[in-house]
C-alpha cells in the first residue's frame, strides 16, 4: 500500500516496499516523489521529474538526492524551486533523462518547524533489444476486452462441434501469450485513459490521467509528463504513428498514445495538440469530429472557433469523412479520418441492422477490417517503419450498457483487422511485432444459455449445466458473424457490477441503455450555531431503464450491486490476456504488468532512447 | 411502454413545476428532434430549413430533461430520449450530438427526468458559451412556459 503522500510516521512497512529512511514527528511535512516509487525507465526516455513539498510549517531545506548525489547532477538540470498556488512547494526539473541501466534511488528530506521528513522512491532502468528486431510494431486493443468477451466472440464466430471449438480466433492464434495485470497506481480499478498511458509511456498513472503523473494542484496541465510512445519514436527514429479507434479520436485509449493531460475530457484540447509536430500522428482515424470543429460549425463541441481539420488540411493531410473518401485516399499522404461526430456507431447497427434512426446520416462509415488496410498502407510507406494503435473500441462501450450482442459483433469485427494484420506482416517481410491486448476487464461472464423452448421465461429460462444446450447461431455465408444475433437458443451473459436494470435475455434490436441517470434531491439539515438550516442538495443517481422490459416477458428488476451515481456497468479489476506475434513477441509471457507492454514494444524495436534523429521537434500546437 | 412512463412521472417525487406564464403557447410552432437536422456528417451538421427559419420564433419541442446536479438552475439541456449517462458527474461521460440548451428566468426546481416534457420559448441559433459554467450550446430555447407531458 502506498500513499500518494508519503507520511514520515510509518510504523510497519510491506516487505518489498521501500523507502524511510528516518523516523519523524507526525506533523512533519508531506513529500511525494514523481515519478512514483517502483516506477521503470528505459534508458533515454524523457520525464519531468517532480518532488512537492505539502503542509510545511517555515519550511528550512529540503535535500534531494539520486544514488547519494545532488538530483541536479544525475539529471543534468537543476530543480526548479517555486510555491505552487496551493501553498505546496515544488523542485523540477522537466525533459530529464536516466541515461544508464540500473537502480536507482531517490531520497528527499525536509526539515521545517516541525521536524524532519523523508521520503524514497526506488527506479529501475533498462535498455533491452530483441535477438531479432522489429521494424514495426501494431498494438491492437481491445477496449474492455475480458477473457469472456473473446469467448464470447469465439462461441458465436467459430461455433464448437462436440465441445471443442471449430476454430479459434486469430488474435488466440499469435505465438505468445501473458496475463496482464492493469491497476494504476492510485486505485484497483483502472480506467482506459490509465490503463493505455502504461501501454503508451511504461508508466502507471491514475484514473481519467495519461501520459502524466498526478501533482499536487487542480491544473490538468500541468502535472509532470513521461515520454509517449508516439513521441519517443519520432524522436528517436522518425516512425510514423497511427491511432485508429471507432470511439471518438480524442477518446481515452488513441489520446493516450500521443498527448498529456490528467483530465481526459479535455478532448477539445487534445484534438488540437495532436497538431504539435513532436508528436502528431501521421494516421489518425475513427470518430469525433465534434473535437476538431470550430464553434461556428453546427455538431461542433469546442469551446473556441479553432479549425482543428483545417490545419491539418494545411499540413498536408487528406480529409476523409466517409468509407468512400476514406478508401480513394492516397497511400503518400498523411490522412485524418473522421467518419462521425461522436462514436461511430457498431458493427451491427452499421453493417447489418442498418436502421436509419440509429445511424441518423452516418450511412457510409469504414469498418475496422478497411480502416487498418488503409493505414498499414500509408505507415508502411515509412522506411524507417511505424507504430500503429488500433482499437476495438466500442467492445467496452457495448459492455458499459450491458449490450453483450453488439459486443461481440464488434469483438469479431476486431479479430477480423487482427487477422488482416497478421496476413499484411507475413506478405511483408515478417517484420512486425503484433500484439493484442485488453486494457482492463469488465464483470461479463457466460452463465450458460438461454431458451424459450419449454414455455420459461427470464432467470427461469437460463439454462445452466446439462440444460446449457448449444446456442444456435447460424453462419450461412461464413464471414464469420451470425446472420442472427438473436437465435432462439442464445448465450446466457449476466455482469458482476452492474446499476438497477431490467434483466433482458434477448437481443435488442434498437439500442437501449440499461439504466437512466437521474438526480435525487434531498433536505438536509446544517447545523449553524445553535440554529438548524435545511437546504435541498441534489446528488447524481440511476434507475432501471423500463425499455429494457423485453415485450411479453416477466419485468424482472435487478437492484444495483454498484453505487447508483453511475448509470453504466462498470469496469472491474479482473486480469485481462494478452497475445503478441512476431518478432519479439517472446517477451510475453506468464503475468505481467500493464507497463511491460511498452517495454516489449521498445525491446522489439530495439530503441536507443539516448540518441535522436529528430531532436528538435515542435511541442507547438498549430 | 410510454403510457407507464408517464404514470410513474406524475405520481412519483416529480413535481411539475411552478407556474410558468405561457402567453405564446398558442401561437407556438411545433419543431422535433428529428426535424432539427437536414444533414448529419462528420464535417458538421445542416440546420433544416424549417429549424433556420424559425430562428427568434417561438417554437414548442418536446423531450427529456437531463439531470443537473443542483436543485435551483438556470438553465438545462433537452436531449432526444432520456440520459442514460451523467456527463455533469462523470469526466468522460458524453452530450448526445442533438441537444437543445433551455434557458429559464424563474429558477425551476424539480422535473421529471424520465417522462416527456414540453419546451415553449424562443428558439436560439449559434454558439454560446454560459459564462457561470462554460457549457457549450448551439441550439437554445428561451423557455415562456415548460410542461410535464
Amino acid at each position: 500500500m502506498r500513499k500518494k503522500w508519503m507520511k514520515g510516521m510509518i510504523l510497519s512497512m510491506l516487505a518489498g516496499s521501500a523507502v524511510f529512511a528516518s523516523v519523524m514527528t507526525a506533523d512533519a511535512a508531506d513529500i511525494r516523489i514523481l515519478p512514483v516509487d517502483t516506477a521503470k525507465f528505459w534508458s533515454g526516455v524523457k520525464f519531468d521529474f517532480n518532488v512537492e513539498v505539502a503542509n510545511a510549517k517555515d519550511l528550512q531545506n529540503v535535500d534531494i538526492t539520486i544514488n547519494g548525489k545532488p538530483a541536479a547532477d544525475v539529471l543534468g538540470k537543476n530543480l526548479e524551486q517555486q510555491v505552487l498556488d496551493n501553498g505546496v512547494v515544488s523542485y523540477r526539473a522537466n525533459d530529464v533523462t536516466f541515461k544508464n541501466t540500473g537502480d536507482y534511488l531517490v531520497s528527499v528530506t525536509a526539515n521545517d518547524a516541525e521536524g524532519k521528513s523523508a521520503a524514497e522512491a526506488s527506479y529501475t532502468v533498462v535498455q533491452e533489444k530483441a535477438a531479432r528486431p522489429a521494424k514495426n510494431v501494431i498494438l491492437f486493443v481491445g477496449d474492455g476486452m475480458s477473457l469472456q468477451a473473446r469467448e464470447i466472440a469465439r462461441i458465436l464466430s467459430k461455433g464448437q462441434t462436440n465441445g471443442k471449438y471449430n476454430d479459434l480466433l486469430a488474435m488466440e492464434k499469435l505465438d505468445h501469450n501473458a496475463i496482464i495485470t492493469t491497476s494504476g497506481y492510485d486505485s484497483l480499478v483502472t480506467d482506459s485513459a490509465n490503463s493505455a498511458s502504461a501501454y503508451s509511456t511504461g508508466h502507471k498513472s491514475v484514473v481519467n490521467a495519461m501520459g502524466v503523473y498526478e501533482n499536487s494542484t487542480a491544473d490538468p496541465l500541468d502535472d509532470p509528463k513521461v515520454e509517449t510512445i508516439s513521441e519517443i519514436l519520432k524522436r528517436t527514429r522518425g516512425m510514423s504513428i497511427g491511432i485508429v479507434t471507432q470511439a471518438e479520436t480524442t477518446d481515452a485509449t488513441p489520446a493516450a498514445m500521443v498527448g498529456h493531460t490528467r483530465r481526459r475530457a479535455l478532448q477539445d484540447y487534445l484534438a488540437k495538440d495532436y497538431l504539435a509536430d513532436y508528436h502528431r500522428p501521421d494516421v489518425i482515424m475513427g470518430g469525433g469530429s465534434s473535437r476538431y470543429l470550430p464553434n461556428t460549425v453546427m455538431g461542433s463541441k469546442r469551446k473556441d472557433n479553432f479549425d482543428v481539420i483545417q490545419a491539418f488540411k494545411d499540413k498536408g493531410y487528406t480529409f476523409a469523412t466517409t468509407d468512400a473518401e476514406m478508401k480513394a485516399a492516397p497511400a503518400d499522404k498523411p490522412l485524418l479520418g473522421l467518419f462521425h461526430t461522436s462514436t461511430m456507431n457498431v458493427y451491427l447497427d452499421r453493417e447489418m441492422l442498418k436502421n436509419p434512426k440509429v445511424l441518423k446520416g452516418f450511412d457510409d462509415q469504414p469498418n475496422l477490417i478497411d480502416m487498418t488496410k488503409k493505414t498499414l498502407d500509408i505507415l508502411s510507406q515509412n522506411k524507417n517503419g511505424f507504430f500503429a494503435m488500433i482499437e476495438g473500441a466500442s467492445i467496452d462501450k457495448q459492455l458499459h450498457v450491458m449490450d453483450w450482442q453488439r459486443a461481440a459483433y464488434d469483438t469479431i469485427e476486431f479479430d477480423k483487422a487482427i487477422e488482416y494484420a497478421e496476413q499484411w506482416n507475413k506478405e511483408h517481410g515478417d517484420n512486425t511485432l503484433i500484439i493484442v491486448v485488453a486494457d482492463h476487464a469488465h464483470g461479463v461472464s457466460i452463465s450458460g444459455t438461454y431458451h424459450e423452448r419449454d414455455g420459461k421465461k427470464g432467470t427461469e429460462a437460463v439454462r445452466v449445466y446439462q440444460n446449457s444446450i448449444m446456442p444456435t447461431f447460424q453462419d450461412a455465408d461464413k464471414d464469420g458473424f451470425p446472420d442472427n444475433p438473436d437465435p432462439d437458443v442464445t448465450l446466457a451473459v449476466q455482469y458482476a457490477n452492474h446499476p438497477e436494470y431490467y434483466e433482458n435475455y434477448h437481443f435488442m434490436p434498437v439500442p437501449t441503455p440499461p439504466a437512466l441517470s437521474v438526480t435525487e434531491t434531498v433536505e438536509e439539515a446544517q447545523n449553524i450555531g445553535d440554529k438548524v438550516e435545511f437546504h435541498q442538495v441534489s446528488k447524481a443517481s440511476s434507475k432501471a431503464n423500463p425499455a429494457r422490459i423485453h415485450p411479453g416477458d416477466p419485468a424482472e428488476l435487478m437492484p444495483a450491486n454498484t453505487p447508483k451515481d453511475d448509470p453504466q456497468e462498470c469496469h472491474s479489476a479482473d486480469d485481462v490476456l494478452l497475445n503478441a506475434g512476431g518478432p519479439g513477441s517472446e517477451y510475453f509471457h506468464g503475468v505481467m504488468d500493464n507497463t511491460e507492454v511498452f517495454f516489449g514494444i521498445l525491446r522489439a524495436l530495439g530503441v536507443n532512447a539516448n540518441h535522436s534523429v529528430n531532436p528538435d521537434l515542435s511541442k507547438e500546437a498549430k | 411502454m410510454k403510457a407507464a412512463r408517464i404514470r410513474r412521472a406524475a405520481c412519483g417525487a416529480c413535481l411539475a413545476l411552478a407556474a410558468l406564464a405561457a402567453p405564446f403557447a398558442a401561437s407556438a410552432e411545433d419543431l422535433s428532434f428529428s426535424e432539427l437536422y437536414s444533414d448529419w456528417t462528420a464535417a458538421g451538421l445542416v440546420l433544416s430549413e424549417k429549424t433556420e427559419s424559425l430562428e427568434g420564433s417561438t417554437v414548442t419541442m418536446t423531450g427529456y430533461m437531463a439531470p443537473p446536479l443542483t436543485p435551483t438552475i438556470r438553465f438545462f439541456v433537452l436531449t432526444e430520449v432520456p440520459m442514460s449517462v451523467c456527463p455533469f458527474c462523470s469526466s468522460d461521460a458524453d452530450w448526445p450530438d442533438n441537444i437543445i440548451v433551455v434557458k429559464v428566468s424563474d429558477p425551476v426546481t424539480a422535473l421529471p427526468y424520465d417522462s416527456p416534457i414540453a419546451v415553449t420559448g424562443t428558439l436560439e441559433i449559434g454558439s454560446e458559451i454560459d459564462a457561470e459554467t462554460g457549457f457549450v450550446s448551439q441550439l437554445r430555447i428561451a423557455a415562456d412556459s415548460i410542461e410535464a407531458l
